[in-house]
């Protein structure tokens, strides 16, 4: 789980890990390239740079959270076909024959939100181990006879989500064999338990490694200070001691409790009948476990004071990162506080944070904000890194924009610019299968109309100055926010 | 858990397969200005978007010791405005069209895109047109921008182990090249560099004759030669510097070097000195190397990860990669984090016995089918892709191969034989030609005493 990086790739410009970096998502596919064929690539503006962990989180974000933004070119409404599975489980289909390919997820409300503190890191071992062998085909056979047909076995795991994802080829033998195997990972995992014992090992090192890294100890601080007792604090790979704890009892009864098939959101995009995919969603959630109690999260309850964490590291520059519980998917600001994030943190060069921070004064490579809705309430997130010697000069600058912001709202010009970036750059959001399918996922697990592509760009357009500003208001408490500065210059002379 | 670097180097070699309409999906048309500025586009039309790229045949190789990391200051500083466009507006006007954009540097190329509605291509050539003769590059402009880069250097490498590592290990390694230097410069040479460090470059390279603008998407060839003849049509063509060979000499014995950083684990880098791809009709060894990259680290069960991890539990990550697209010299990386509890030492041996087995007793028929079955569906999985599409063309003409030889370079993939992949394991997995870097992790807190170099820590 160390995720190697020879990056010399420079850019103009990174949005880091979890910012809303668009571009990520065309390179999505390019990815994997982008972060090993090129590892000396500088850029001017994003960073491929990104642990595996990261990575997922970050197309994850990009995904799902903006996933109404990566909708359908405005003049063509995707045809999404929605139906639910003889098992439960919910489909959503998208036939299209221009490539000889299929992409395709299955995701459970599975993620580290359904984590306890005592046994953090399961839902994360669970989904990890699905692939450790399943029906009888060892780890080695499952990854053989993906990789025989060419196919691409992936997963997603965040805070609400879990689940495998699958990249194939079209043509009957090739699609089957893939399928046929991903079919026996979600409904006949084995968890073998040497295998989950040498896995729990690596996660355990990983930890080990990640604990040493500024952006990791500062993301974890960050969380913990926002979210209190609440599971979306805990660390999806877990703590040391609880994965060191976790058994294969417990691997299976998380199986059970969460990979249910009427909770199951399947999303298909590309070369495969209507027919051929309801006999492929019937074959890959019938057997799932099946259960009358459902999992629920916690609501996240709103910090009560503001509180700063300064914690010292040896690195040569401070990671700082502010913010609060910010919003939920469901909420009905969503449209207002996408936009009004755009123009404080989110639109890159375009953001008043870039502007401030980077281009007038030269402080951080990368600076941003984000809103990461998910089902109960996600966090707001403004994060730098800046030589530890300025970090409390370009901290004062970040106050600085986030209160003018938030006391006076965007100008009229910057919402107008705002909208057409949005608007404009919309056939880009939906230009590939692999974000038609993404969209389609986002769409089936946070339970989003299925016209939410039609009615996306009205719904941009509709946001005012008046609702930004409210909506900031009702989200974001200045005085409620916390901050955390790892690799302070004041603990460094100690 | 680690990049997949084996899938970038055959996806760059790849062209379309024969599968479905192959030669419609590699198919490009190409036509070169009269200032020798070559436009190369490539139609897909499933959505209506374009990526429009221009490539400068100048990267880190190009530059000399004392300014390293020039051709990436440049690159930030196409951001900063024209005798037309003001600093900053580049990125507003593309963001206000709904696109995105962005440039980045390697050591062959310096590259700059756009990624927008169909429509919007005329502004993009138009915006990219003006900043390849008109930069205005101030001195106020230059001074905050270069903080902006040694704060990239910082996030990306100083406080990087792992970064700091192969940055390490690629000086150790090479002599000649200025392949040894890092892309993004030596800090010493940041924060001596000067904004007339930056123009000049600007003047050396920035001319039509030493681009390639290549233009994927929902296009017609003949619209984007007519704007390209309009926006760059005018640029006058320069006379480019000679370019010095450089050429490293064979490496003559082993070398080894520690890199000490704080961090947990310690880590193994191996880098072998290996041939890129000149010719693609006649050469066979870069092929057969990308084969034994896929044998040794191409999915979860292929040898490395199936020996070292998941059997011997020697390593917690292990990997290789090979490119074999590039203008200076190739390496071969072999890289591992040893589980807790042994050591580098022990890793390196591990991955030794994997080499010997395949100089021994070669690959296996099975090996070979899974990764050209990999080949075949990378080569249709790309196709989804627009902006991938853009970048292997720009990758490939920037390193001087034609992008017109992918087709070919995936039949050579195809052809390349169990003996071939053996004979060139035996050929480059040669200790004179090997350089070895280890991370000896160091504790966050300075204060305390150092673990000895063990690769077994507790705690720490």
């Amino acid at each position: 789980m160390v995720a190697r990086t020879y990056f010399k790739i420079c850019c103009a410009y990174v949005i880091r890990g979890r910012a809303l970096l668009g571009i990520l998502v065309y390179l999505s596919c390019a990815l994997r390239f982008v972060r090993s064929v090129l590892p000396q690539l500088t850029c001017a503006r994003y960073d491929f740079e990104v642990a595996s962990k990261n990575m997922l989180r970050t197309i994850y974000w990009l995904c799902v959270v903006f996933a109404g933004f990566y909708a359908a070119g405005a003049q063509a409404v995707l045809p999404i076909q929605h139906w639910q599975a003889a098992s439960g489980a919910q489909v959503y289909f998208v036939e299209n024959h221009d490539l000889p390919m299929i992409d395709l997820s299955i995701d459970f409300p599975a993620g580290s939100g359904y984590d306890s503190k005592e046994k953090a890191g399961l839902a994360a071992l669970t989904q990890h181990a699905l692939k450790l062998g399943a029906a009888g085909l060892s780890e080695d056979e499952i990854a053989k006879r993906v990789a025989d047909v060419g196919a691409m076995l992936g997963g997603r795991f965040d805070f609400d989500r879990a689940g495998l994802s699958l990249r194939t080829l079209s043509s009957a033998r090739e699609r089957d064999q893939a399928l046929d195997v991903m079919q026996r990972m979600l409904q006949l995992p084995e968890f073998p338990a040497d295998a989950v014992e040498r896995e729990k090992a690596r996660i355990v090192s990983g930890i080990k490694e990640e604990d040493t890294k500024p952006e990791s100890i500062s993301d974890r601080a960050f969380y913990q200070m926002i979210y209190g007792a609440h599971p979306y604090a805990l660390r999806s790979d877990g703590e040391v001691d609880t994965v060191a704890a976790l058994t294969r009892d417990d691997l299976l009864d998380f199986y059970r409790r969460h990979y249910l098939a009427r909770n199951a959101v399947v999303a298909i995009m590309g070369d495969i009948s209507r027919q051929e995919a309801e006999r492929i969603v019937e074959g890959l959630t019938a057997a799932l476990p099946k259960s009358d109690t459902v999992a629920v999260l916690p609501a996240v309850t709103p910090l009560a004071a503001g509180e700063v964490r300064k914690i010292p590291h040896p690195a040569s520059q401070s990671h700082i990162l502010l913010g609060a519980p910010g919003v939920k998917r469901s909420d009905p600001d969503y449209y207002a506080l996408y936009v009004g994030n755009y123009i404080l943190g989110g639109g890159g060069f375009a953001s008043r944070l870039t502007e401030e921070v980077r281009e007038k004064r030269g402080y951080a490579y990368s600076v941003y904000s984000y809103f990461m809705p998910l089902q109960e309430t996600g966090p707001f997130q403004i994060g730098l890194q800046t030589k530890k010697e300025q970090a409390e000069q370009a901290l004062k600058v970040v106050h600085e924009t986030l209160h003018d912001f938030l006391t006076k709202g965007p100008t009229a010009q910057e919402l107008e610019k705002a909208k057409q970036n949005i608007v404009n750059g919309f056939a880009l959001r939906i230009d590939s299968n692999k974000k038609i399918q993404e969209y389609l996922s986002a769409i089936g697990f946070y339970k989003l109309p299925l016209n939410y592509l039609d009615t996306f760009i009205p719904n941009i357009e509709k946001v005012s100055l008046a609702d930004i500003r409210a909506a900031f208001k009702r989200h974001l408490d200045p005085d409620r926010m916390v901050t955390v500065i790892v690799g302070a210059v004041e603990e460094q002379n100690k | 858990m680690k990049p997949r670097m084996f899938f970038g180097g055959i996806l760059i070699l790849c062209g379309a397969l024969a599968i479905g309409n192959a030669s419609a999906a590699t198919e490009t048309s190409e036509h070169t200005l009269k200032n020798g500025l070559r436009v190369i586009v490539k139609e897909d039309h499933r959505a209506p978007v374009v990526a429009s790229m221009v490539w400068y045949r100048a990267g880190s190789i190009d530059e000399v010791s004392g300014t390293t990391g020039v051709a990436h200051v440049l690159e930030h500083m196409m951001f900063k405005g024209t005798r037309s466009v003001p600093a900053g507006q580049f990125s507003k006007i593309i963001a206000a069209a709904g696109g995105k954009e962005n440039a980045f540097t390697n050591t062959d190329y310096t590259a700059y895109f756009q990624q927008l509605h169909k429509s919007k291509l005329p502004l993009a050539m138009k915006l990219e047109a003006d900043r390849m003769a008109n930069l205005n590059l101030s001195d106020r402009e230059f001074a905050k921008e270069i903080k902006v880069v040694m704060e990239e250097r910082r996030l990306r490498t100083e406080d990087q182990p792992h970064s700091l590592m192969y940055e390490k290990l690629m000086a150790a390694a090479l002599q000649a090249s200025p392949y040894r230097w890092p892309v993004i410069g030596w800090m010493d040479d940041l924060e001596h560099m000067t904004a007339d460090d930056a123009r000049a470059w600007y003047k050396r390279w920035y001319a039509p004759n030493n681009a390639i603008l290549v233009v994927a998407g929902d296009v017609k060839p003949k619209e984007v030669f007519a704007l390209a003849e309009r926006y760059y049509g005018p640029l006058k063509a320069r006379p480019l510097p000679t370019r010095k060979p450089q050429l490293e000499g064979a490496q003559t014995g082993i070398k080894r070097i520690t890199v000490k950083a704080p961090a947990e684990l310690p880590a193994l880098l191996m880098g072998y000195r290996a041939p890129v791809l000149h010719d693609p009709e006649h050469d066979w060894e870069p092929y057969a190397l990308e084969v034994l990259t896929g044998v040794l680290d191409g999915n979860p069960a292929a040898r490395l990860n199936k020996a070292l991890v998941l059997d011997e539990k020697l390593a917690s990550s292990v990997g290789a990669s090979y490119d074999s697209v590039a203008r200076g010299p190739g390496m071969i990386f072999l890289d591992g984090t040893p589980s807790e509890g042994r050591t580098v030492a022990e890793l390196e041996a591990g991955i030794r016995a994997q080499i010997d087995k395949v100089i021994q007793d070669g690959v296996t028929e099975e090996e070979l089918q899974r990764v050209k079955a990999q080949v075949v569906a990378a080569e249709v999985f790309k196709r989804d892709s627009v902006f991938y599409q853009a970048m292997q063309i720009g990758m490939l003409e920037a390193a001087g191969i034609p992008h017109r030889s992918i087709d070919l370079q995936v039949r050579k993939l195809q052809e390349v034989t169990a003996d071939q992949v053996r004979e060139v394991a035996k050929k480059y997995f040669n200790d004179d030609g090997l350089t070895v870097a280890v991370l000896d992790p160091q504790p966050l807190d300075a204060k305390k005493p150092m673990p000895a170099m063990k690769g077994m820590r507790h705690g720490g």
